[in-house]
């Protein structure tokens, strides 16, 4: 069945087909955009309406007290109360009236009759009261009001979550630790890579066949001996046991494996002329490591970096185990779920925490993402 | 705060930079200590063939002690402590994995990771087949593509709170924020707190692995899908072959396995799955699982090393046959490129 447009034809199935891609874009993205939308909401606001209302202004019921009699003031004969119920000029009036149960009775700017006087409330919160006889009540006169609320935005959720929740430190203890285990474990295999590609010595095979074999551990079976032993030492030397450099050598530990099984996949894939014709000129293989290997194994380095940076970030579980929850060591994905604990309800300081800790890995990701598909390609055999 | 700043960028440089030196200042020794000398005859004496011999070590030597340290050592002790008390100084026996096979708390993380298994990596792959078939299609595909793919940089704790408040619950008669239960009462049904629910509150926290992991099917199955050469499908058009058919008869058996390489990479993530669970009801209302359940025993009252030991070999026995396959296909894949 054709539905004809001028000028193009839609057939059903392709309409179908673009109708269920954005279904499930939709269904993919409204998660964070709830997230996002909601980490810039004013908190008040944020725990009674749902954040898909942030964009419509929201109402709220209200009353206002007008001045005292001894605040009139003579104007041509006639006596005048004015004042302000709205302080914020943003905020307007909806409708108004004397009882609560009529709160829609006037529109703004329409008068309503108090006895002989009239009262008028406008449109921005201001209001008039006149009379022809001088004003002779006590404490000022209820008046019930609807007020619109513009939706708000700012970034005060952040500033809160970052200097209350010391999510500021936990960003730098992040970086402190992702750095160098990104790094140190790329040089390491880097330099153990060349050599089980192109240099010759006993047992090469084996110990390459073994590196591999190693990938198949998963991170759980090091934790407790791993723990035992920090533990150990600690004691043992009367030293921290939880400390950065702890943690920089188990994640380089656990990242090893799969860097010396890809970049000796690279490395070793390099033609051999040009590091025989090195030799020939008397380069050493530190030199031709250093000089030829590493810029020409950039690429196969950067997906490794990439992929080994993102594991690093979002790791819980190695932090837990190898940090400290104190404000030196704490890391974002460690304070996050401190705070899903302790701030469960507080989505305020939920929400905008949880973006922070994801906007560096979503900043690599859609600023490098052709190499950061490569390095999850290359990293995902480890499978997480 | 600048102080903190100062004191983490010493913490990088020191670190990177101790490697750095050990790599230069080891090489550099060797050229100086075995460096060429003169014979006492006074001929010249190549001591080559020495650095030869010595450098590998140089090379591979800080690979192979970490390496030691950090995988060969804990397999082994893990494995010994399984068979030791919870301090891990008296042997026990089998008295650990007879606890684990009579403890509830154990059967229902194996019960739980089974389910995880049987619906985490079908639904991620089937998604991202479907998004990776129909993105072809259209003009915007590759937005999409980007899109379905943003979770995969999401931490599972990120991701945790993005879906806890999906979920949110705020009591019968406020308004709900969460927008599960504000669809749930447009509908006219009652908000629960639907992560406190038994065994259907795994399936949500399911999701979120799912959600995550589409992506990488997606990508992957895509770079398959381009790979599936035309003439089998216009061959099979001009049979008068429908797409749907062609779709199931022609193109899926082509791509079959890539198919099962992200099964089984999907398989070895839901196998180890922690983060999730730990911080959406840390194994509360029915939802422990091994790693979990591990964790907890690492550290539950000072620690039972015997237990967690066992439950770390548990995941690795059920691991390890899922990795070599994987392995091996990725070698296959390797070797015919």
């Amino acid at each position: 069945m054709t539905a004809r447009v001028p000028g193009m034809t839609i057939t059903w199935g392709r309409l179908l087909t673009h109708a269920s891609l954005v279904l499930i874009v939709v269904l993919w993205t409204i998660p964070v955009l709830g997230l996002f939308i909601s980490s810039l909401r004013d908190k008040d606001q944020l725990i009674v309406s749902g954040w898909w209302t942030a964009f419509s202004a929201t109402e709220r019921t209200a009353f206002g007290r007008t001045g005292a009699a001894a605040e009139a003031v003579e104007v041509d004969g006639e006596y005048v109360i004015e004042g302000d119920f709205l302080e914020d000029p943003r905020r307007t009036i909806t409708s108004y009236g004397l009882r609560q149960t009529d709160l829609t009775a006037q529109a703004p700017g329409e008068p309503v009759a108090i006895d002989d006087t009239q009262f008028t409330l406008f449109e921005d919160g201001s209001y008039r009261w006149t009379s022809e006889e001088p004003f002779t009540h006590g404490a000022g006169r209820r008046i019930f009001y609807v007020a619109s609320i513009p939706p708000t935005f700012s970034l005060e959720n952040y500033r809160e979550v970052l200097s209350g929740e010391r999510i500021d430190r936990a960003f730098i203890n992040t970086f402190t630790v992702t750095i160098p285990a990104t790094l140190i474990p790329i040089l390491i295999a880097a330099f153990a890579a060349y050599a089980f590609a192109w240099m010759k010595f006993p047992g090469r095979q084996w110990l390459f066949a073994i590196v591999v074999g190693l990938l198949v551990v998963p991170l759980q079976m090091s934790l407790i001996p791993l723990l035992r032993m920090y533990n150990d030492i600690g004691a043992t030397f009367g030293v921290p046991s939880k400390t950065y450099l702890g943690i920089w050598l188990a994640h380089t530990g656990f990242g090893l494996p799969l860097a010396i099984y890809l970049l000796r996949n690279y490395i070793g894939g390099l033609p051999r002329d040009i590091i025989e014709s090195a030799q020939l000129d008397g380069a050493s293989h530190f030199e031709i490591f250093i000089r030829l290997i590493l810029p020409l194994s950039v690429p196969a380095l950067a997906s490794f970096a990439i992929f080994q940076f993102l594991w690093v970030w979002n790791d819980l579980l190695v932090a837990l185990v190898f940090l400290g929850k104190g404000d030196d060591q704490i890391v974002l994905t460690s304070s996050l779920r401190e705070l899903l604990g302790s701030r469960g309800d507080n989505w305020e300081i939920l929400t905008s925490g949880a973006f922070i800790s994801i906007i560096v890995p979503l900043m690599v990701f859609f600023s490098l993402q052709r190499y950061f598909v490569r390095g999850l390609l290359a990293g995902s055999v480890k499978g997480g | 705060m600048t102080q903190q700043v100062l004191v983490a960028l010493l913490a990088v440089i020191a670190g990177v930079g101790a490697s750095l030196a050990y790599f230069f200042g080891t090489n550099l020794l060797l050229d100086r200590l075995a460096a060429d000398g003169r014979k006492p005859d006074g001929s010249y004496l190549s001591r080559e063939p020495l650095r030869n011999l010595i450098r590998p070590w140089l090379f591979v030597l800080p690979a192979l002690v970490i390496l030691g340290i950090y995988l060969v050592y804990p397999v082994v002790e893990t494995a010994r402590l399984s068979f030791f008390d919870r301090t891990g100084t008296e042997f026990v026996g089998l008295s650990n994995y007879v606890w684990a096979i009579q403890n509830p708390e154990f059967r229902e993380a194996i019960r739980n990771n089974l389910l995880w298994l049987l619906f985490v990596p079908a639904l991620s792959t089937a998604v991202g087949l479907l998004v990776a078939t129909l993105a072809d299609r259209v003009s915007w595909g590759n937005i999409a593509k980007s899109l379905i793919f943003m979770p995969m940089a999401i931490s599972f704790v990120g991701a945790s709170v993005i879906w806890k408040f999906v979920y949110d619950f705020r009591g019968p008669d406020a308004p709900q924020i969460g927008i599960v239960n504000a669809i749930v009462v447009a509908l006219g049904g009652e908000p629960q707190a639907w992560i406190t629910v038994p065994f259907w509150n795994n399936f949500l926290l399911m999701i979120i692995l799912v959600w995550i992991q589409t992506g990488f099917a997606m990508v992957i199955l895509s770079a398959a899908l381009r790979g599936v050469p035309e003439e089998t499908i216009e061959a099979a058009q001009i049979d008068g072959a429908g797409e749907i058919q062609v779709f199931f008869r022609i193109v899926i058996p082509q791509i079959m396995s890539t198919i099962l390489v992200v099964w089984t990479t999907i398989t070895i993530v839901v196998l180890k799955v922690f983060d999730i669970v730990l911080a959406m009801t840390n194994g509360q209302w029915g939802t422990n699982v091994l790693a979990n359940s591990m964790y907890n025993w690492m550290f539950r009252g000072g620690g039972d090393f015997g237990r967690g030991s066992v439950i770390a070999l548990v995941i690795m026995i059920a691991v390890v046959p899922i990795m070599v396959w994987n392995i091996r296909r990725f070698q296959a894949e390797e070797a015919m490129r």
